[in-house]
């Protein structure tokens, strides 16, 4: 945790070398933050990749978690692990293989790769938290509407998404976070279109421009704190409001 | 009951879950109006039976009509069944109303008609006050309750419960059976209730199907079911009940002499050997209520006396329950006594003397 404090340290620190003792109070690289172009089409590149990565992944995840803990059928474990397998593979490795696949095509890299490749590895984050949601509801809620004369899809809509929706804003917030992070997928992929981690990382090279670089860095990290700790209280809301003990988050 | 119109017809039912062989051929016919039980140990099939009813499982063979329409293909949204769960399924991010009136969603009432039907359901079940509650602020009961009214309100032909009062301690148990009877009498509606509860079928039924591996072993009235027992398994899971050594010495017309270990000669008619046991051996079976301890002065109706040694004392206040080894049994018999003034219970290792009534008696072969 130590470097990120250092963070905002240095992005307030009046001075362009990053080293003790602090120079005095700024917040001239906040300013500067505002007139670079470059840095503004990053942001709006991953924001379009965060917001549709974590549509795609919640929507996937969603289908895969209900599939998961309702039906059983033949090599389900192997086809839900072979889902969860991105969780542990390093991101290199998914990042190599996904260029290669869009070489062989004869593709080209760009936003909408950078979405599949986030989507490929935010799909199991969103299944972990989702299979959650489905599990700590009780099945026979379902059976009960229909039952009462509800078809598949009304019970769907009435009983089981109200019950689910915690999960999915949880699972929204927290895709769009991992997405709007990660670096090496983006890195890879992009092409001429930089991410704003791809953004940052070329910005290195420049030590003048490394105090903007505190001064984005402590405004992301805040921004990423702050959607975690949302996406969990929108889980727990849902836990109570479903009236079941919390059962250990994520968090 | 069964002279009655039915209103369910269930014909060879089976069900298989893969290699498993759920239900085994399961015929039955249940009549208008009739409360009616499944009751058997856990997996037996009859939460299996029930949910076929529901619509929940298909069946792999057989028939089951409801009023009679074949159900074949038919989903649960669109029989005349609606089901009490045994976890109540009460929706959480719903009122107590909203609960209720789930099942009008699509009735084609005035919003106005809707609100007094949920006000009459929740009127009838004793929850009048607690429709603008939300539901998960319900202690079990009422949960229960909310469950009763949400099925009802749709006026089904059939209500299904499975093990509905199983989540509740005992007063709340009490409570809710005579609570049952009640609404089945007052709504007239078939009742269908899953239970592994003895007592709790014996209390409410009209009729008990007794089950046991996927099958029917035995349906009748709760006395008859109590009484005359047809098998020796149904007659342990139903009460309880002593089982002593006999030898068939004959039959003459319709009735059968045995000599019971302990006991003595008895004869038996025709609805007491359900096994038709003619010759050989067999067990007697008699109710622990059935045998009498006779005290000092007492003499047995008929000369049918026994004696035994007492082996074991169970005083519960209102009952004495003794152990005692008749000479010339092999096992000692459990007795039930009541408790009167005046009387003393009787001491472990003391002798006793047995009043028995051929009557009570049941012989399986």
């Amino acid at each position: 945790m130590r470097p990120i404090v250092l963070l905002p340290l240095f992005a307030f620190n009046d001075g362009t070398v990053i080293a003790f003792p602090l120079q005095g109070f700024t917040t001239q690289w906040f300013a500067a933050l505002l007139d670079t172009p470059a840095l503004h089409q990053a942001t709006v590149n991953s924001l379009i990749i965060a917001m549709s990565t974590a549509v795609f992944a919640t929507i996937l995840g969603l289908f895969a978690a209900r599939a998961a803990t309702r039906y059983g059928f033949p090599g389900k474990g192997g086809i839900v692990g072979f889902i969860m397998l991105p969780l542990v593979l390093p991101e290199v490795i998914v990042a190599i293989s996904l260029l290669i696949v869009l070489m062989q095509l004869g593709l080209n890299s760009g936003t909408w790769a950078i979405i599949a490749g986030h989507t490929l590895i935010c799909t199991p984050f969103a299944i972990a938290i989702l299979q959650g949601s489905f599990s700590n509801m009780d099945r026979s809620l379902e059976e009960a509407a229909v039952d009462l004369g509800e078809t598949a899809w009304s019970t769907f809509r009435l009983i089981t998404l109200p019950l689910v929706s915690p999960g999915i804003i949880a699972s929204l917030l927290i895709c769009f976070t991992i997405s709007l992070d990660e670096f090496i997928i983006a890195f890879f992929l992009s092409g001429n279109e930089p991410t704003l981690p791809v953004y940052l990382w070329g910005q290195l090279r420049f030590p003048a421009r490394l105090p903007v670089v505190m001064a984005l860095g402590t405004i992301l990290v805040i921004l990423s704190v702050l959607l975690l700790v949302i996406a969990e209280t929108f889980r727990r809301r849902g836990l109570k409001r479903a009236g079941l003990k919390d059962t250990g988050g994520f968090l | 009951m069964s002279q009655k119109t039915p209103i369910v017809t269930l014909t060879g039912v089976q069900k298989y879950y893969g290699d498993y062989h759920a239900l085994r051929g399961i015929t039955a016919n249940i009549g208008q109006g009739e409360f009616f039980s499944l009751l058997g140990p856990s997996g037996c099939g009859k939460t299996t039976l029930l949910r076929a009813i529901a619509g929940f499982e298909d069946i792999s063979q057989g028939q089951i009509l409801l009023d009679g329409r074949d159900m074949e293909g038919v989903p649960p949204n669109r029989r005349p069944t609606n089901m009490v769960f045994q976890s109540y399924a009460i929706f959480p991010h719903m009122s107590v109303s909203e609960n209720v009136g789930f099942g009008l969603r699509k009735s084609g009432l005035s919003a106005a008609d809707k609100r007094r039907a949920v006000g009459e359901a929740l009127e009838m079940v004793g929850l009048g006050q607690y429709g603008g509650r939300a539901a998960h602020a319900l202690s079990g009961g009422q949960r229960q309750r909310v469950a009763l009214a949400r099925a009802l309100i749709m006026k089904p032909k059939v209500l299904l419960l499975d093990e509905p009062l199983s989540a509740l301690d005992k007063k709340m148990r009490e409570v809710m059976q005579v609570e049952l009877i009640r609404l089945q009498r007052e709504v007239g509606i078939t009742f269908i209730l899953v239970t592994h509860d003895q007592e709790e079928a014996l209390v409410m039924s009209d009729r008990i199907a007794v089950m046991f591996e996927g099958e029917i072993a035995q349906l009748d009235d709760p006395e008859t079911l109590y009484r005359r027992p047809k098998s020796r398994r149904v007659a342990e899971f139903i009460g309880m009940m002593n089982f002593l050594p006999a030898e068939v010495l004959g039959t003459t017309g319709t009735s059968t002499e045995v000599e019971v270990a302990g006991l003595g000669r008895a004869t038996l008619e025709a609805g007491q050997c359900p096994n038709g046991t003619q010759s050989g051996t067999g067990e007697i079976g008699v109710r622990p209520e059935s045998l009498t301890v006779l005290f000092e002065g007492q003499t047995a109706e008929g000369g049918r006396e026994a004696a035994g040694t007492v082996r074991e004392v169970v005083y519960y206040g209102d009952m004495t329950y003794y152990d005692i080894l008749l000479d010339g049994a092999p096992a000692p018999v459990r007795v039930s006594m009541r408790n009167m003034p005046g009387r003393r219970v009787l001491d472990f290792g003391a002798r006793a003397r047995l009043a028995w009534d051929p009557r009570a008696m049941v012989l399986f072969g």
